[in-house]
């Protein structure tokens, strides 16, 4: 039996330094949004032709269009707009299919009016919510008490954390954006979480109610030494598959895998060094009391 | 009694795959795509194909806003009803496949979500479908007599009677007969031209037009003063319904401004889709072989229940059928996460019960059912989560749109699945390739 909760400065260390990075990031720098939540037109031509920036600036500068920003990549135009309308975007594409000589084909070409990214935010959020009552008053049953529940709760937390302020990092040096994609990502983590905690808190149970003289700390102790290959084990092939899809896998999905690669990761992470000592903690208080 | 089973077994597994397989793959026999058969004068139809979502096929989201303010609350219903039977039939005359067309309440918000797979022509869509329907009446040009072509075709001469001078129509019955018919209320002004219309017209066709599309042309019986017409005919209820609807359509329009539109290109979906297909497979070897070098044979009867796991999931998401998204394919990896889980825990406690120097048969007896109570707990939560994502009593507060959804579904149907196969197949397995030995 290895003696994990004695080194639980270092994880309570770990974890202040990852979540103190994003919390940072994210008063600094804050997020990039996407259409979905800010409004807006995003569109993503493929040419026929290479063409230049200043030409394709100036087109722009004619149809009086505002850029949100602009990318170039071979015959790829990436470009995001202020809400364009369905007739300015017509105009648009002819008035620079003419002009420039080229032939577009349309790869992808979004709309939104600021409202609805809103609205769809809300109404996950509230579906979370009922979903972490959904987990604690299960897991309250299952667990024939509440502390359980309450420190898987409080782990999926520091998840929910951990990932919101790794991907403002994202944001900031590699462009990410928060979009629908991210909230599922999100959700993802959230249910991981809570899934892998339960493994653990299962042994716990298990050597808690089994040998009653037990102590609550050798009983997690023992409970984290017997499922650690276990945890470790089952991470290793989310990372494998998710790891193929970042490398491998399509751009658009890039940010989204990458997301749940860390919200894996930190799931994995936070069931024995945040939620098993939050656990502990929790049943010494009950006993002191 | 054993090989019986093993051939049901066998059966099952072959026709899995049969499903499973995609169109694209030749195969040296025809196989058929599709039951159609006739059991005991069941008819059981049933085709297998993989839906894919707009984001990975391509084509059209279309977000649209009822301007509500000029219709009267009672009509609401009716009123969306018709706006959504309108964009249905305009979208039909594009050609589209499977067109989903959904009435979305958020608040006092109505809007209108319509789906277009495959569309490459989204301007011109756009542009047909954003338009208020229009209904007109008309009748006979000045002293032309019908001939043997069809009606609507004749009826060119515009009455002034229109969609505007209708107050709403609804589905009656008749009093004597009891046989559905289709009755219209005017306005003032609109009793007063239709009294003059069916004056001059006994005897004639009036023909009803939305978007200048025959709806019905009814023969006029008498002259009607009153402001109130019945369209009798050979109506099923059901088509009566469907004639108010387009009727509403024109009498309660409702302006739709479009307020969202996603379009994606066929190109970039089927990028997407090969390189997420490319990517899985190697990542889900990866996953496998790491089994295999760690649990030795056990892993081996693990990998070959996920391959099990995964020809089941297919199946079912071929047979329900599940529309495929990005997301949905993320909750779908993520139950596969959930699946090897299962495995992984078993084999722990067996391993655990074997240092114990338990015999390999208790063994792994014990370790199924200890490690039960874990996969129990750690799936439910799971499930009860996906639940309330997908939220199927569609409640106002909790998400309607797809991506969500999507998500929710395909990783609840996974970790279900999950736990079928997790645990029953996983044991058979063991059983069967264990005995051998």
């Amino acid at each position: 039996m290895i003696n994990f909760l004695k080194f639980r400065w270092l994880y309570f260390l770990v974890s202040t330094v990852v979540i103190g990075a994003g919390l940072f990031s994210i008063v600094k720098w804050g997020f990039r949004y996407s259409i979905d939540f800010t409004g807006g037109s995003n569109f993503e031509f493929q040419t026929n032709k290479v063409i230049k920036k200043n030409q394709l600036l100036k087109v722009l500068d004619q149809n009086k269009i505002s850029i949100v920003s602009l990318k170039l990549v071979n015959k790829n135009i990436l470009l995001r707009t202020k809400v364009l309308d369905q007739k300015k975007e017509s105009l648009f594409k002819k008035d620079l299919e003419t002009k420039l000589k080229i032939k577009i084909t349309v790869l992808r070409s979004e709309t939104v009016g600021p409202i609805l990214g809103k609205e769809a935010v809300g109404k996950t959020l509230t579906a979370s919510i009922l979903a972490i009552i959904g987990i604690l008053i299960y897991m309250s049953f299952a667990f024939k008490g509440f502390n359980f529940a309450f420190a898987a709760v409080l782990a999926m937390f520091h998840d929910l954390i951990v990932v919101i302020g790794t991907y403002s990092l994202l944001s900031h040096f590699f462009g990410a954006e928060i979009d629908t994609m991210f909230i599922t990502a999100v959700l993802t983590t959230m249910s991981f979480s809570v899934h892998d905690t339960i493994v653990i808190f299962d042994k716990i149970r298990e050597y808690h109610t089994e040998q009653e003289t037990l102590e609550i700390e050798s009983a997690s102790n023992q409970a984290l030494t017997e499922t650690m290959i276990r945890s470790l084990n089952n991470s290793m092939t989310i990372v494998f598959m998710l790891l193929a899809l970042t490398m491998m896998g399509g751009s658009t999905i890039r940010f989204f895998i990458l997301t749940l690669l860390i919200g894996t990761i930190t799931g994995t992470y936070s069931s024995p060094f945040v939620a098993t000592p939050i656990l502990v903690w929790l049943e010494k208080m009950k006993k002191q009391k | 009694m054993k090989l019986i089973k093993t051939i049901f077994i066998t059966v099952i597994l072959l026709g899995l795959i049969w499903v499973d397989l995609p169109y694209n793959i030749k195969t040296k026999y025809e196989l058929p795509s599709k039951i159609d058969v006739n059991i005991f004068g069941l008819n059981i139809k049933k085709e297998f194909n993989t839906k894919l979502g707009l984001d990975l096929k391509g084509g059209s989201n279309l977000i649209f806003e009822a301007d509500t303010s000029k219709v009267r609350r009672e009509d609401l219903t009716d009123a969306l009803n018709s706006a959504r039977d309108v964009i249905e039939r305009r979208v039909n005359f594009f050609g589209v496949t499977e067109p989903q067309i959904q009435t979305i309440k958020s608040g006092n918000v109505y809007r209108l979500s319509v789906d277009l797979p495959g569309i490459s022509n989204y301007e011109e869509a756009i542009k047909l479908i954003g338009q208020t329907a229009q209904l007109t009446f008309k009748e006979l040009p000045d002293g032309k007599i019908a001939t043997t072509t069809p009606i609507f075709v004749q009826l060119t001469k515009n009455t002034g009677l229109s969609g505007t001078h209708i107050l709403k129509s609804t589905i009656e019955f008749d009093s004597q007969t009891g046989k559905p018919q289709v009755g219209l209320k005017f306005n003032k002004k609109g009793t007063d031209l239709f009294a003059a219309i069916t004056k001059r017209n006994i005897g004639k066709p009036v023909g009803i037009f939305i978007d200048n599309m025959p709806l019905t042309t009814p023969t006029v019986q008498t002259e009607i003063l009153d402001g109130s017409a019945v369209i009798t005919g050979t109506f099923t209820t059901d088509e009566a319904k469907k004639l108010t609807i387009a009727i509403n359509s024109g009498a309660l329009p409702l302006p739709i401004k479009l307020v969202e539109q996603k379009n994606i290109g066929p190109t970039l979906g089927d990028i997407e889709v090969k390189k997420s297909v490319y990517a899985g497979t190697v990542g889900l070897i990866m996953v496998l072989l790491f089994m295999i070098i760690c649990y030795g044979r056990l892993g081996l009867i693990a990998s070959l229940a996920l391959i099990i796991y995964g020809l089941i999931s297919l199946f079912i998401f071929k047979a329900i059928p599940v529309v495929l998204t990005l997301p949905g394919i993320a909750g779908f990896i993520l139950s596969i996460g959930m699946a090897v889980d299962s495995n992984i825990l078993i084999f722990e406690r067996i391993k655990e019960e074997q240092r114990k120097d338990k015999s390999f048969d208790i063994a792994v007896r014990l370790g199924f059912g200890h490690a039960i109570d874990a996969i129990k707990d750690a799936n439910i939560t799971t499930l009860i989560v996906a639940f309330i994502l997908f939220n199927p009593l569609n409640w106002e507060f909790l998400p309607q749109f797809g991506i969500v959804r999507g998500f929710a579904l395909t990783l609840a149907i996974g970790v279900a699945t999950s736990l079928f196969t997790g645990v029953v197949i996983t044991k058979r397995l063991i059983t069967m390739f264990y005995k051998v030995k």
